[in-house]
């Protein structure tokens, strides 16, 4: 559908995007990890037409965005990290001029707004002005405008950045549900966000493409050990050794204290071998309390360094 | 285009740019009215918008330095950039609204021509118009540079103050002109003085009607307005 085609953007001496090249597949929701400043938003805008890039091509079902500009923007919707919003028009005057300069026809306008409205659930805000709406009702309208035209292809730098949770959840449910009928592209740099929504996953890091799989067999390469936060109320040398003795741990780093009289360690260890319960028997054997134990999630910053270790191996 | 031109306009009223900016001009508008006519019972309207010229070339910036800085700034350029839409309609778009806005203020004066006709026995509709032909060529020129403004800086004031700025030495461009006396480079003289936005303006104060001068002003306006495209479009190859 969509074909990035080593795609470079340079930055004074510093090349923001390095010969990128990879495919949008037609219907399928695309993640797009990376990490803030890995230049996620700068393909973004390559791919949108927002800005140029330095070298390479982008194609749209053979539509060339800079020989074509227009049959190719009329087929992308795309909600910048930022929404474009005019903060001094009501929702549905906003919604109107985007209809207006997206090309939709006149006659259709009212039943689209109708149905972009009702889908993404901003229809009792559509009288209000858009400076006066919270956040998560920002961000629906920016949701909103990328739908506008019927776009075959939804951009959506970082939709959920800077919501609280419950927004995030439905933004993130929409999202799965736009993606029944549009192909999407969603950057993020939250990893069980993507693995919440997205089928195949593209990663960025310092502008380059460091891998691109479908999430099951990514997690699969690194899931071979599993982290836990622990807070124990005991001496911390002595806790130290202890946990460092149990049969599978590979790592423990002392945290220092968060709470009186107690002790904050991070361990890793291997995903066969549960460290939890020898765990639990030894420090009730010393009668040094376990105050919590939580499981940490495999962070975007975990398939980072297996991916440049790996990288590292092969060199 | 429509519909940019459109949302400008309907801006200009929702937010105070437009009334400010008709307020003023209005109010001033008025007094120079009393006193270049009323006052001097003089039916000649070219003395008012002469001293109406001056106060476009400080408030026309008003209507002219967010046009493009802040769709920078709030980033809503975005929108604009990846719709359909090319950067000619975008910016002819903006231009015309902030036009519109001033064709609007003018025309509110056109109440002192009826004041003149009921009670002036010498009143010419061709010398007005041609008066108000001039006038209007000269604010859209204003206009022009104020968008060409607007899109090279992020900051408002900054578009403002550099409209100012410009329209300023465009208008002593005459004095530099004729102040220059070197033999040999005379010519300079006759350069600078054809490009003055100014002198052209005096013909049709004088109520000539010259087909040059109308071209003049149309390509002075198409030559920022180009410039202004090739500056939004520079952005987006900036490897800066």
């Amino acid at each position: 559908m969509i074909e990035i085609q080593n795609v470079s953007k340079r930055y004074g001496n510093k090349l923001a995007v390095n010969d990128v090249s990879f495919t949008i597949k037609k219907g399928e929701i695309l993640g797009f990890l990376g990490r803030n400043g890995a230049g996620k938003s700068t393909t973004m805008n390559i791919v949108t037409g927002y800005i140029s890039a330095s070298a390479g091509r982008v194609l749209l079902d053979g539509y060339d965005i800079l020989e074509n500009p227009r049959e190719f923007k009329r087929r992308i919707g795309y909600l910048p990290e930022m929404p474009p919003l005019y903060m001094d028009m009501t929702v549905d005057e906003y919604l109107r001029f985007v209809c207006a300069i997206k090309d939709v026809k006149k006659s259709y306008i009212k039943s689209h707004l109708d149905d972009i409205t009702e889908l993404i659930r901003i229809t009792d805000v559509r009288r209000r002005l858009i400076k006066n709406l919270s956040k998560g009702y920002k961000q629906r309208v920016g949701m909103a405008q990328a739908l506008v035209g019927n776009p075959e292809v939804v951009i959506m730098d970082e939709p959920t950045v800077g919501l609280d949770p419950k927004q995030i959840i439905e933004i993130r449910k929409l999202i799965k549900q736009l993606g029944e009928d549009h192909t999407i592209v969603l950057s993020s740099h939250i990893l069980h966000e993507v693995a919440d929504v997205c089928e195949r996953v593209v990663i960025i890091n310092q502008g380059k493409i460091v891998a691109q799989d479908t999430l099951d067999n990514l997690t699969k390469n690194i899931s071979d050990s599993s982290r836990y936060r622990l807070r124990i109320a005991g001496p911390e040398r002595e806790v130290y050794k202890v946990i460092r003795e149990i049969p599978g741990t590979r790592s423990v780093d002392e945290m220092g204290t968060k709470e009186a009289d107690s002790y904050d360690f991070l361990v890793e260890a291997e995903r066969t071998a549960d460290i939890r319960r020898p765990l639990f028997q030894q420090m009730a054997k010393l009668g040094y309390p376990i105050l919590m134990l939580r499981p940490m999630d495999i962070e975007l910053e975990d398939i980072f360094l297996q991916l440049t270790n790996d990288k590292g191996e092969e060199q | 285009m429509l519909a940019i031109w459109k949302r400008e306009l309907q801006n200009y009223f929702l937010t105070s740019i437009g009334y400010v900016f008709m307020g003023i001009f209005l109010l001033v508008g008025g007094f120079m009215f009393f006193l270049s006519n009323i006052y001097s019972s003089s039916a000649s309207l070219s003395g008012m918008l002469g001293n109406l010229n001056y106060l476009f070339m400080l408030i026309v910036p008003i209507l002219t330095m967010k046009l493009l800085s802040e769709e920078k700034r709030n980033k809503s350029d975005q929108l604009l950039l990846t719709s359909p839409r090319s950067i000619w309609d975008i910016i002819l778009g903006k231009f015309c609204a902030a036009c519109t806005v001033v064709v609007i203020s003018t025309a509110v004066t056109l109440f002192y021509v009826i004041i003149l006709a009921v009670y002036s026995n010498k009143t010419y509709p061709a010398l007005i118009a041609t008066n108000y032909l001039g006038f209007l060529l000269l604010g859209f020129s204003y206009v022009a540079i104020g968008v060409l403004m607007s899109a090279l800086t992020e900051n408002q004031v900054s578009a403002a103050v550099l409209t100012i700025g410009v329209n300023l030495l465009l208008q002593i461009l005459e004095s530099v002109g004729s102040s220059i006396t070197i033999p040999g480079l005379s010519f300079l003289n006759t350069v600078i003085s054809w490009m003055s936005l100014y002198k052209r303006f005096n013909d049709f104060s004088g109520g000539i009607l010259s087909f040059a001068n109308v071209i003049y002003y149309i390509s002075f306006c198409g030559v920022m307005l180009f410039l202004a495209v090739r500056v939004i479009d520079k952005r987006r190859w900036s490897e800066g």
